[in-house]
């Protein structure tokens, strides 16, 4: 079906919203140079208009996807008539132009809830914000217009047909994983222009943390869930379980989470301690140009990667000019007007803020050696020493005992004080949970599995040591006159937020840890009525079959499992996929799901005697590699609702607003 | 002055990267996502779709710069490439065809319908040549020079524009 004008108004809006961009990029930051309320004032309408014009855009395109418009050349490509509209509808972000315009949209969407949350920012502050991330859209609106313009016809010749969605896309992964990892790359850029307004204005206050506090936490929140559901994508869909590849581009995701996750510890120590603050500040900056350098790894193709849509050197040219202009431009600023920003603070080496300098520390290395893995080989070619490719084990064996470091260090951060922590007090309120996390540790593997591991035991051993002296002083803590529910319920939600965060960082590992070392795998040859045995279950063929998919034709196996000498069995249907328009076959994994452990069944090739090879998997504890993500994400969306953000909004004075606070002393120091 | 230098340190670390990203961008991507670039084309033994007694192989394509299309009855999108290769053809390029995971009967009414600009078809109903070639689909196509080595692939759609932009310059190319 052709539709008359849809993309050509996409297009227009596109360019109206470029146009707001580049008004809302100049006039509220020349505006707050020179002192001119009228021209600061620009931004917030900019921002509105810009936001509804990059909708109207998106809403344009998305529209051409579900009415099957093939003359766009984004929709022949990618799309096609028998694919089921929420795939039709997810599609518009399963390819290069899409992404890019969602992207753009994403940015819009969250300009838009500065210029509206923020109200009792300073005038000029608010300008500079808004005008930094209009900056930022300028580019990227650029980037879509000039190299990815989403909406190119094929005229003349319109196809019948499109070419489909890649099957490996057309799963539910595809729906919730790139806007959720989207939210949170271009969620870093709020802070990030935080972060620019406060060098262009050198004033970087108690307020302007507890400002920029709640955004970072918000977007680290989506990029955790957004890591996590990617995790999870892979595990099932690319059919043989794993969970994590140290690929190019996961990489480029867990490079802004880690600078992130510095960034809101950083933050806690500014905000609280005034401290650190040319660090906070240079840290978002970095995130925020991670983030960047993750989008233009992809979209460059610099890397080869599984997720590279389009390997065209002009686009990775023009990211390139981009993310030197926007990172180049913030680092000389940095190194121009740090100093005005900067204050020391003197703390002992034993106090929370030493220790969440070493978690810093810690996790800016960690972010290196990532980043280093990553680039090495691009660097090797690039110098003519060869080819190689950095594989798992690099990374296993440096980030491993990195995790294991930081933990330690993680279970006595919650317990220290500001400043300057006494050693015995410190020392009574842990030794207990030490010891116990060093008893269950060394004594883990060997109920578990009667085989003693030393990887399993330290693994067992830190998320314990990073837990339980976190119960413990729950439990001191939330001691109350009238209960423990009234005692819970008097400390803040910032307090428990860290808690569940911690809690999810521990969970995390006891999934990595115990997956690694006890999924069990084999291999099978299986015609109907053969069984095989696994860890305990037993799955026996019952039925292949075939069956005729929207869009695919599909070979199945039915599976029936019991568990040992158990009475009641469950069935596992996997199947192998033929899709049509691409001719590609793919692998349907099927999955019997649970706390503790994951059943994973696959079909490999068809072999000549109507038997089939086989996969079939036990993966224990799989799930808690998510869950953890997932506790961490609630523990930092927690940690945003805690009252003193909404302090200022309650108590803001109409006329001044915050900008009433006195400029701290030291600020020009 | 060196707490100065240290603050223009993060600068300095990130112009290098960037250096080293400039570089790779410049680097040809073939190198990295064909593996069969500059590599003989794989060997095969398959009959013609249009003569199921008749045997062919990677004799097939040596002597003369050839294009080699990948196709099927059931990919909307060959048809639209349709009118692009004969015009190929018509400017004297040589074209071989490979009907991927098709029956013989269907390819040939496709052929039959849309036009026939190809000298011969290999028959590849199991898609063993289309999976040496690393074909993920079609359509697909080739450039394979009169040594049967391949020195150019094309994934996916032959647009109008792409004949003359980047198809016959590099037949030319190789022509030599």
């Amino acid at each position: 079906m052709q539709t008359l004008m849809i993309p050509e108004i996409g297009h227009f809006a596109l360019i109206i919203a470029l146009l707001m961009a580049l008004v809302q990029g100049v006039m509220p930051l020349a505006g707050a140079a020179t002192r001119r309320p009228l021209w600061m004032a620009y931004g917030r309408p900019m921002a509105t208009g810009q936001f509804l014009f990059l909708a109207i855009a998106y809403a344009c395109l998305t529209a051409s996807y579900l009415l099957d418009d093939f003359s766009v050349a984004n929709v022949a490509n990618n799309s096609n008539s028998l694919l089921p509209w929420y795939y039709k509808a997810s599609a518009v972000w399963g390819n290069h132009e899409g992404s890019v315009l969602l992207w753009s949209l994403i940015l819009g969407a969250w300009t838009f809830a500065v210029s509206r949350f923020s109200r009792e920012l300073p005038r000029d502050m608010l300008a500079r914000v808004l005008g930094v991330m209009g900056l930022v859209s300028v580019g990227f609106l650029a980037f879509v217009l000039v190299t990815s313009n989403p909406f190119e016809r094929l005229l003349p010749n319109v196809p019948q047909d499109g070419a489909d969605l890649n099957p490996l896309l057309q799963d539910f992964g595809l729906i919730v994983h790139p806007p959720m990892l989207y939210m949170g790359y271009v969620g870093f850029s709020v802070v990030f222009a935080f972060a620019i307004a406060a060098l262009l204005g050198g004033r970087l206050d108690a307020a302007w943390t507890r400002w920029a506090r709640p955004w970072t936490n918000i977007a680290w929140a989506f990029l955790t869930v957004g890591i996590a559901l990617g995790s999870w994508w892979a595990y099932y869909e690319l059919g043989w379980g794993g969970w994590w590849f140290w690929d190019p581009v996961e990489n480029a995701s867990l490079l802004p989470w880690l600078a992130g996750t510095a960034l809101i510890h950083s933050l806690a120590v500014t905000e609280k301690r005034g401290s650190f603050k040319s660090w906070t500040v240079l840290l978002a900056i970095s995130t925020f140009s991670l983030s960047l350098m993750g989008t233009f790894l992809v979209r460059s193709g610099v890397l080869t990667s599984v997720h590279a849509f389009a390997n065209d050197p002009s686009r990775g040219l023009f990211i390139l000019v981009l993310l030197g202009i926007t990172v180049g431009l913030s680092l000389l600023l940095f190194a121009l007007r740090a100093p005005r920003v900067s204050h020391q603070v003197a703390f002992s080496w034993l106090s929370r803020d030493a220790l969440l300098l070493i978690n810093n520390i810690l996790l800016v290395i960690m972010t290196v050696t990532v980043l280093l893995g990553t680039v090495y080989p691009l660097l090797l070619d690039a110098m003519d020493l060869g080819k190689i490719s950095v594989g798992p084990p690099y990374f296993n064996a440096l980030f491993v005992p990195l995790t294991v470091v930081l933990c330690l260090f993680m279970g006595l951060g919650p317990l220290a004080r500001w400043k300057r922590t006494d050693g015995r007090d410190l020392l009574k309120r842990s030794w207990l949970a030490g010891l116990l996390a060093l008893i269950i540790g060394a004594l883990a593997p060997l109920l578990y599995r009667g085989e003693w591991s030393l990887q399993v035991s330290l693994g067992v051993l830190i998320s314990l040591w990073v837990v339980l002296p976190m119960a413990r002083d729950l439990w001191v803590k939330t001691r109350h006159s009238s209960g423990r529910l009234a005692g819970a319920k008097r400390l803040s939600l910032a307090y428990w937020g860290m808690t569940l965060g911690h809690l999810g960082v521990a969970v995390t590992i006891i999934g990595v840890t115990v997956v690694s070392n006890y999924a069990i795998d084999r291999n099978v040859r299986m015609g109907v009525g053969d069984s095989v045995e696994l860890a305990g279950y037993t799955f026996t063929m019952t039925e292949l079959g075939s069956r005729r998919g929207p869009n695919f034709l599909a070979d199945f196996a039915e599976i029936e499992v019991r568990r040992g000498d158990s009475q009641r069995t469950f069935a596992m249907t996997p199947e192998k996929r033929l899709y049509l328009a691409r001719g590609m076959p793919m692998t349907d994994v099927a999955l019997r799901p649970g706390l503790f452990r994951d059943l994973y069944v696959a079909m490999g090739e068809d072999l000549e005697d109507g038997s089939w090879a086989m996969r079939l998997q036990y993966k224990p504890f799989v799930r808690w590699l998510w869950l953890g993500g997932l506790l961490m994400a609630a523990g930092g969306i927690l940690a945003v609702a805690d009252r003193r953000y909404r302090r200022t909004a309650t108590a803001r004075d109409p006329e001044q607003g915050a900008a009433a606070e006195p400029k701290p002393k030291e600020a020009t120091a | 002055m060196k707490r100065r230098l240290l603050l223009l340190l993060p600068l300095l670390g990130f112009l290098v990267l960037g250096g080293f990203l400039y570089q790779g961008l410049s680097m040809n991507p073939f190198d990295r996502d064909s593996a069969l670039m500059a590599r003989e084309f794989p060997a095969f033994e398959l009959t013609t779709l249009e003569d199921s007694e008749r045997t062919v192989d990677g004799s097939l394509l040596e002597g003369e710069v050839t294009l080699v299309n990948v196709w099927g009855e059931w990919c909307p999108t060959c048809k639209q490439e349709m009118p692009q290769l004969l015009d190929l053809a018509d400017r004297g390029v040589r074209l071989i065809g490979v009907d991927y995971k098709d029956t013989r009967e269907k390819g040939r009414e496709f052929l039959a319908e849309f036009g026939n600009p190809f000298e011969v078809n290999v028959f590849d109903p199991d898609g063993s040549l289309g999976f040496d070639l690393g074909v993920y689909g079609a359509p697909e196509t080739f450039l394979v020079d009169a040594d049967g080595i391949i020195r150019y692939h094309h994934t996916g759609y032959i647009k109008p524009e792409d004949v003359r932009e980047t198809i016959l310059p590099e037949v030319e190319k190789w022509r030599d």
